[in-house]
């Protein structure tokens, strides 16, 4: 009876899909290495290492998934709340991330520009840029969804294909370098961090702020469960699905720099490619229902780090980049298929057949 | 009665707004780049051939359309199938067999899609999503560098995709004084036989009246006795084998299989069934307005083509913002016929 | 079986967890006639018709249909069809994208040879049935071209085309305009000829009295009784379907109620209307006071409250509140003029189920304070605390799920987010429904002791016997209109007459 309890706490426990998935990863990763006679814990090996351009930086597989998982991680954040008050996905994220990145870099490099080592305007011009043509995008997504009452996401398809073209067309058809230190900073090191993880960290803790001291989590909650009974208790259910939008625009605006300074440039048919499925799945694999309603943050970023592992884990058994998708699309079906009405009454029915036994 | 007329007119004028869009459009090609030879027929063949493969999965979108479905994996599944037929054929397997090949894979493709959206009762935007990512991986899984089809690969294939299907009027003589008659490829043709095959299917087939009523509203479709989740996986699979046909189209066209093949095309299939009238909502539209929708897009490429400056990353903002205008004008309409009803 | 009879429901039972919805329930419709069934919310109406078609499994009792051997137990709506008993919903169930014609023939399309669907020989086939109805329709228009009056009527074509005897007609006119209602009877009533036997579901009085012929009643899921029409006069009709109900709850003193009168007004509208729902009406409520609202379901009392919160925006006319001129636009609007809202579909409207009952009690005051003043975790504690041993919620505690409450609690819940604001004018729009009896009279006493206060209240509820014994005045409802008010003489028998109107002259 005991363990029924404790079991039934762990059942309920709303990381627990997230934490397995991350478990289940890592045990792969151990098996591999152990198959293949490294040292079985080598992929959770921190080492301290010398390089020439960033100084000494932590090295290893864990830093480099928390590092090469920052995008995602940023653009789950803004997913989740668009996810969780209107029940579809804003797919243009990843688009919309190379638009920013565009922008940015045709501001720092000037237009027409396709190599830079000297900023045309100052750095902070470029950012705000960048990130006010995030939040530009996530208003318009957002005005289309709450106002226009179109499905989120034929709304943010809109984006979807035109941010990228919109992208190509700023920086003249050119991969635009902005080879200045300033600029690279956003996608390096600060110390022996990466710099991304730190962003990341940061935008957690402001977006983790911000749902703790005001009631905007509460507002969002509610408007996805039932937005006729918030309107009725007083709450603006549009006006708050469009705040979703435009700060899951501003997420993708953050992402998108940082992803474009990594590589000192802006490469608008690469940047933030496959990326909206990504933030997606961490978004499923936190256990959020993509229904819509409650949400769990924490669950959204352990998920968009266990892809980032899954990832990583597919280069390091030989997948290439282009093929890892096919990974990805499967666990996404087999989460939205566990999540299903039918699959789960089936299920019910299953325990509630078997617990009739148990008492006959 | 005089509310009767208002209404009956509401997707008549957004068809009449489409025919009349393609025609400006046309004749303001014709204006500008005449000299460039816009005015001949030929331009306009062209724009059919270069669309013959998008004309054959805008039907089948149409079709999940009507349901108040989509689906966005065609892209992706066209740039799977042109993979598939190029490998195929690169490893000497004949022509027919490959085609019958990567049509059976496309029926088991759109069972599988239609199966989660019609019985598990998934958002066909996320099945589909999935669906599309899943191909583009596959397309990489094949093979990950470009295959082209040569004559010595496969001379069948080959002759297929150079045939001429010579159109007896239109022609024009050209600066060397020969006469040059206007053509289009066997691709047109299979892509004009389907639109005509589609739409006697919606129109005079329980099938396709099914469709209809699905979308119009599936508690009502179910009310009155029609099997609704079979409906929507039937027409998942429609859609899938219909854009394996336009694969092979699209084959014919660019004789090649790799990996970035067709991006964005769902895009494109979807604005010109909204552009040709088809309702996000379901239950409205046919592939007449469709095909127009393809010729929109086509026109556009084709001028932009033709003017030889402008960035290549035009036509794909132009078809994005004529898909917010239709989006946004079938919002507004709807909005009008709720105020009217509640009145 | 008598010889006319076409169905007999002899003592049907039926459960939902924890309800009793229908016990030993009798009922018996003949050839030829317009039978309504009438009851209040709750009384089990779409239960027994739900047991009728298919949609519900009955637990006990019989069915049986003129024709067929033996009891008859349908499982879906296509066996009841089968039988020949066909159902058309408040809600029209077809497609309104296609033509009249299809709607009247899908899924058994007439082929032609090569297997195509033969459009000319169903248009013409669907255009006979119309005529021989009486129905001017053009078949081939789609159905959304015409008015809801005749897609009601090509419903009840298809269902009638579909070789029905017995015709189910759920709250048919709900959204139909007089014009259209009486076009809809003289369809009736040639079906009626035919030998059709119908089944009539409505709030409406007058248009039972206008069209049937028997009158079935139930009441808490039990029979009352089958009368001829000319046997049951409305105020009888209303007593039947309301009940004597002479619950022994302790008498509520109503002091100072009274005076309440000569204070100043909270609440006065003028003319205020929703297109569709309700005409225009005015209404004055002073500080302090409680005023109900009576009148049957659908007789548009919610929708008067609601346009006065703003739940649906006014059409036309003014409100003042609390002396001055007051544009109300949306809820946000209404309540930050101090007023409250406990909508009467609890599950629509009223809980926000995946939240926990902290959350869902102090919703309303969070959206009034607005998103950047929250409520300190320990405020919102301390809040939900309160109400939770003042209203004796009863709930795990203040983190459970609001939806794993029962119905009443959640009532309690929703009743718990309004007293937080504290508001100087709330509306309860059936606060009491599903709710025991310990649970009724303590709402009751509370409403009381709200008005004591200076609170003004718009209580709304079926149950009369409720509101007089909390009200100083009461308007009464009939047909989406407003009719009248009784503030003197508030007995049982003067408001069911004032509701039943018709013969009654006790309206002022």
């Amino acid at each position: 009876m005991k363990n029924n309890k404790s079991w039934n706490k762990i059942k309920n426990w709303p990381l627990l899909l997230p934490v397995v998935a991350l478990i289940l990863v890592m045990a792969v990763n151990i098996i591999y290495d152990a198959v293949n006679g490294n040292n079985p814990l080598s992929f959770f090996m921190i080492t301290l290492q010398q390089t020439t351009s960033n100084g000494t930086i932590l090295y290893g597989r864990i830093i480099d998934i928390l590092n090469r998982g920052s995008e995602a991680a940023i653009l789950a954040i803004g997913m989740t709340l668009v996810v969780s008050s209107s029940a579809g996905t804003d797919i243009s994220v990843g688009s919309v991330m190379s638009l920013c990145a565009s922008f940015c870099c045709m501001l720092l490099a000037g237009y027409g520009v396709s190599s830079t080592t000297t900023l045309a305007k100052p750095l902070i011009v470029g950012i705000l840029g960048g990130l006010l043509m995030g939040v530009v995008c996530g208003m318009f997504n957002g005005t289309l969804v709450a106002y226009f009452k179109i499905q989120p996401m034929v709304a943010t398809l809109i984006l979807f294909s035109a941010a990228r073209a919109i992208g190509l067309l700023l920086c003249n058809d050119l991969i635009v370098y902005v080879r200045n230190p300033s600029y690279a900073f956003f996608g390096s090191f600060v110390g022996p961090l990466p710099t991304p993880l730190i962003i990341t960290a940061i935008c957690v803790a402001v977006m983790s702020i911000l749902l703790k001291k005001t009631a905007l989590g509460m507002y969002i909650q509610s408007v996805g469960i039932n937005d006729k009974a918030s309107r009725i208790a007083g709450l603006n259910s549009k006006r708050i699905i469009f705040l979703t939008y435009v700060i899951c625009g501003l997420f993708a605006g953050i992402a998108g720099i940082v992803n474009s300074s990594r590589i000192t440039s802006a490469d608008s048919n690469n940047i933030g490619l496959y990326l909206e499925m990504d933030a997606i799945l961490a978004v499923a694999l936190g256990g959020n229902s993509l229904g819509g309603g409650k949400f769990n943050l924490a669950g959204s970023i352990i998920g968009a780090y266990t892809i980032q592992a899954i990832t990583t884990t597919l280069y390091a058994l030989g997948v290439s980049a282009a093929q890892a998708p096919v990974f990805k699309a499967i666990i996404v079906i087999l989460i939205v298929s566990i999540q299903s009405e039918p699959v789960r009454n089936f299920f019910k029915k299953q325990s509630a057949a078997k617990q009739a036994k148990g008492v006959a | 009665m005089k509310n009767k007329k208002v209404r009956l007119n509401g997707h008549t004028i957004l068809l009449l707004i489409t025919i009349a869009l393609f025609a400006v459009l046309y004749a303001g090609g014709c204006i500008a780049y005449g000299a460039k030879g816009f005015t001949h027929l030929q331009t306009f063949c062209n724009i059919l051939i270069t669309n013959a493969g998008l004309i054959c999965v805008a039907c089948g979108m149409t079709c999940v359309m009507l349901t108040a479905g989509i689906d966005i994996s065609v892209g992706a599944l066209i740039a799977m199938d042109c993979m598939l037929l190029a490998v195929g054929m690169e490893k000497g397997i004949g022509a027919v067999p490959m085609i019958l090949i990567v049509l059976l894979i496309g029926v088991v493709f759109g069972a599988f899609q239609g199966y989660l959206v019609g019985y598990l009762g998934i958002q066909p935007f996320i099945v589909t999503m999935a669906g599309m990512f899943f191909c583009r991986g596959m397309t990489a899984v094949i093979c990950t560098d470009q295959v082209s089809i040569t004559e010595a690969i496969n001379p069948t294939f080959y002759k297929w995709a150079n045939a001429k299907v010579i159109i007896p009027f239109g022609g024009y003589v050209n600066n060397k004084g020969k006469y040059m008659a206007p053509y289009v490829r066997p691709g047109v043709v299979v892509a004009l036989l389907v639109l005509i095959l589609i739409f006697i299917m919606l129109r005079y087939t329980k099938f396709g009246r099914s469709l209809y009523a699905v979308g119009g509203s599936a508690q009502s479709a179910t009310m009155m006795g029609l099997n609704t989740k079979m409906i929507r996986m039937k027409a998942h699979i429609l859609s899938s084998v219909l854009c394996s046909i336009g694969g092979i189209c699209y084959c014919l066209n660019t004789m090649a299989g790799s990996v970035t093949q067709a991006l964005g095309l769902e895009m494109d299939a979807i604005s010109s069934a909204v552009i040709g009238g088809t309702l996000l909502t379901g239950g409205v539209g046919n592939v007449f307005g469709t095909f127009f929708g393809v010729l929109i897009n086509g026109t556009i490429s084709s001028i932009v083509k033709t003017n030889g400056k402008l960035a290549s990353s035009w036509p794909n903002i132009l078809t994005a913002a004529l898909l917010f205008i239709f989006i946004v004008i079938q919002s507004v309409f709807a909005a009008i016929r709720e105020r009217s009803r509640n009145k | 079986m008598e010889d006319n009879v076409v169905l007999t429901a002899r003592g049907i039972s039926m459960t939902f967890p924890g309800v009793k919805a229908l016990q030993d329930v009798d009922f018996t419709l003949r050839k030829g006639e317009i039978h309504a069934l009438m009851g209040e919310n709750g009384a089990g109406k779409s239960t027994l018709i739900k047991c009728l078609t298919g949609i519900n499994d009955f637990e006990a009792g019989e069915i049986h249909i003129d024709g067929i051997q033996g009891p008859v137990k349908n499982h879906s709506t296509r066996d009841a069809q089968n039988v020949g008993i066909s159902t058309v919903y408040q809600e029209v169930n077809l497609c309104p994208n296609l033509s009249v014609a299809e709607n009247l023939f899908i899924g058994r399309e007439p082929m032609t040879k090569i297997h195509t669907i033969d459009r000319k020989s169903y248009n013409k086939r669907s255009q006979v049935i119309m005529d021989e109805l009486g129905i001017s329709v053009d078949v081939t228009q789609n159905l959304e071209n015409y008015s809801l009056a005749i897609q009601q009527m090509v419903a009840i074509a298809r269902a009638v085309d579909m070789d029905c005897k017995v015709l189910i007609l759920d709250e048919p006119t709900s959204s139909l305009d007089d014009e259209e209602v009486e076009k809809l009877f003289v369809l009736m009533r040639r079906l009626r000829d035919k030998g059709v036997g119908i089944i009539f579901v409505t709030h409406f009085l007058e248009q039972v009295y206008a069209v049937c012929d028997r009158i079935t009643v139930l009441r808490d899921g039990r029979f009352v009784g089958e009368y001829p029409i000319e046997e049951l006069p409305r105020v009888k009709l209303v007593a039947a379907m309301m009940g004597k109900d002479l619950d022994d709850l302790a008498e509520i003193k109503k002091e100072g109620a009274e005076d309440a009168v000569n204070n100043p007004l909270e609440i006065s509208a003028k003319g205020l209307s929703h297109t569709g729902t309700i005409k225009p009406f005015n209404l004055d409520i002073h500080k302090g006071e409680v005023v109900g609202i009576a009148g049957l379901l659908g007789s548009g009392r919610s929708e008067l409250a609601r346009a006065i919160y703003g739940a649906d925006k006014a059409n036309t006319g003014t409100l003042m509140v609390d002396g001055k001129e007051a544009k109300i636009n949306q809820p946000i609007d209404a309540m930050n003029l101090g007023m409250g809202m406990l909508p009467d579909d609890r599950k629509a409207e009223g809980i926000i189920a995946d939240l926990s009952v902290r959350e869902n009690i102090i919703l309303a005051l969070q959206a009034r304070k607005g998103m950047f003043k929250p409520l300190t975790r320990a405020k919102q504690e301390e809040l939900a605390d309160q109400y939770i041993s003042l209203l004796q919620i009863k709930t795990a505690s203040k983190e459970t799920l609001v939806k794993q409450l029962s119905g009443g609690n959640q009532q309690k819940v929703i009743l718990a987010r309004w007293l937080a604001t504290n508001p100087d004018f709330l509306i309860l729009d059936e606060p009491t429904r599903g709710i025991d009896i310990g649970t009724k009279s303590e709402i009751q006493k509370l409403i009381i002791k709200l008005a004591g206060e200076g609170k003004s209240i718009l209580f709304i509820s079926s149950e009369i016997s409720e509101m007089l014994r909390t009200c100083s005045r009461m308007a009464i409802m009939r047909d989406g209109q407003k009719v009248g008010e009784l503030d003197r003489e508030l007995t049982q028998e003067n408001v069911m007459k004032a509701i039943a109107g018709g013969d009654s002259s006790d309206e002022k």
